[in-house]
């Protein structure tokens, strides 16, 4: 797609109107990418999942995929209502079954890209099984997780990432329960990409998601982003901008590091960069060899 | 901008130069694109959108460099920035033809392209 060319044909028509009304469509070049009066979004001011999906956007149309061929599935959540939002093939799965939805997919229709967009409840708690279990297997598939710490669309309950001694709706003497390191969790798996940015770090984020399109595997980059309302309240950070601007403070960019480095403590330093990329077989190119052998019979390990 | 030298070719280069749109109504008054604009050319405005939130301002045109940084960093999709000279440039006109199939060719804004709005002024920022 050409920027320019959007650029040319929106900006016109915007500039027609006075004031944007709902349901007007093409006020914005990203328009194009989004569903016709769907938007203003449901989210919160200053909740980070906007900048998630903008640079999500930015990074497909930079990546030169053909929008046919690419498919976004998110799970329930605050975050799951990207797939809502998006106008690709998208699809708005049951809660913590996005993976299984996008592998699925995958195996299906080879040609596709397949991106899961969703929170780190839906990926990391009903969903935790799944996402393990495709990062060992290889799938070739993207997952962008949304990290804001709790389940903001219910209220703000503990999740398996809140910071420990975290206030939450389901802890409000504090969270004592250890929080999962999701690059660590990415790694140990067997993801071949593995990132983390913050949603101040928009512009590394969105060439790290370009990265991602781009490669073949389980690619995983989370996004660690400002729920003001649910978490933020509770816990005194402020509001969103406050949050931002702690993560200009106290981010600590660092390529290859170790992941087990990672680790997030409620007002601590954040380490953000691209912890892991390499090169491995995926689960279709690993099934096909596998088949290929037994085929001409060197299959098997018997005898 | 300070620099402790200026550079050799400094003379040779034009900084770009954006000029910027705000979506009033669309704004959730985060202060996002306020905050972190490297060129502070943003500020929070008096004036109410309709759901009471008060959108971004441009108090120093002259300095936006076309980043893009706000567009990006804006979760309402309520801001973007096109370059400054191409929409100067762009004065009424026919409907564009062909609506042609060009390809991405580059990504400098060198190709004017044929324009249909009149109003170049209006709506940007009231
Ligand atoms: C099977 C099932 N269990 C529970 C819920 C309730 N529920 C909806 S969203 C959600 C948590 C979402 O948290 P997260 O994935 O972090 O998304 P966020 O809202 O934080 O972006 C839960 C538990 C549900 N919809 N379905
Ligand atoms: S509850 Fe939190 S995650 Fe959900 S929209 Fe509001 S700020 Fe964003
Ligand atoms: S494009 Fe850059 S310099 Fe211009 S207003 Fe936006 S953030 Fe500021
Ligand atoms: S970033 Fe967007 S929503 Fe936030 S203040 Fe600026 S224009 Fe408004
Ligand atoms: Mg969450």
């Amino acid at each position: 797609m050409d920027i320019e060319r959007s650029r040319d044909r929106f900006a016109p028509h915007y500039l027609e109107h006075e004031k944007w009304k709902l349901g007007d469509y093409g006020a914005h070049p990203i328009d194009k990418y989004l569903r016709p009066g769907r938007i203003p979004h449901i989210w919160c001011s200053g909740c980070g999942l906007g900048i998630s999906m903008t640079c999500f956007i930015s990074a497909l149309e930079e990546s030169g995929l053909p929008l046919d061929k690419n498919c976004v599935v998110s799970g329930i959540g605050c975050t799951g209502r990207v797939a809502g939002y998006l106008k690709l093939d998208s699809y708005h799965t049951t809660h913590g079954r996005p993976i299984p939805f996008a592998t699925g997919l995958k195996l299906g229709n080879p040609e596709l890209t397949v991106t899961v967009f969703s929170g780190d409840g839906d990926l990391f708690a009903i969903g935790g099984n799944h996402f393990i279990h495709a990062a060992r297997r290889n799938v070739d598939i993207n997952v962008i997780c949304v990290n804001n710490f709790n389940y903001g669309m219910t209220g703000g309950q503990v999740g398996p990432t809140t910071h420990l001694k975290a206030r939450t709706t389901t802890t409000p003497y504090g969270n004592f329960e250890q929080a999962f390191n999701l690059p660590h969790v990415a790694v140990a798996s067997g993801a071949v990409y593995v990132a983390r940015w913050t949603t101040l770090h928009a512009r590394r984020l969105k060439a790290s998601i370009k990265e991602a399109l781009l490669k073949k595997g389980f690619c995983f980059i989370e996004i660690i982003a400002p729920c003001p309302t649910a978490y933020g309240r509770r816990n005194r950070l402020g509001t969103g901008l406050n949050e931002m601007k702690y993560y200009k403070e106290h981010s600590v960019i660092r390529h290859n590091a170790d992941p087990a480095e990672a680790e997030l403590v409620l007002g601590g330093d954040i380490l953000v960069g691209k912890f892991r990329d390499e090169e491995k077989p995926t689960f279709l190119d690993m099934q096909k060899e596998g088949t290929l052998d037994v085929m001409s019979g060197k299959g098997g390990s018997k005898k | 901008m300070k620099l402790w030298r200026k550079p050799l070719d400094a003379d040779d280069w034009e900084p770009p130069k954006g000029k910027i749109y705000i979506i009033e109504e669309r704004c959730k008054g985060c202060g996002f694109c306020e905050e972190f604009c490297p060129r502070k050319v943003l500020e929070e405005s008096d004036k109410y959108n309709s759901r009471g939130y008060h959108p971004p301002e441009v108090v120093n045109p002259d300095d936006c460099v076309h980043c893009e940084l706000c567009e990006l960093i804006c979760p309402e999709f309520a801001i973007f920035v096109l370059d400054a000279k191409e929409m100067e440039s762009k004065k009424p006109k026919k409907k564009r033809g062909k609506g042609g199939g060009s390809k991405k060719t580059s990504q400098k804004k060198k190709s004017s392209k044929k324009q249909t709005s009149k109003k170049t002024k209006k709506g940007g920022r009231k």
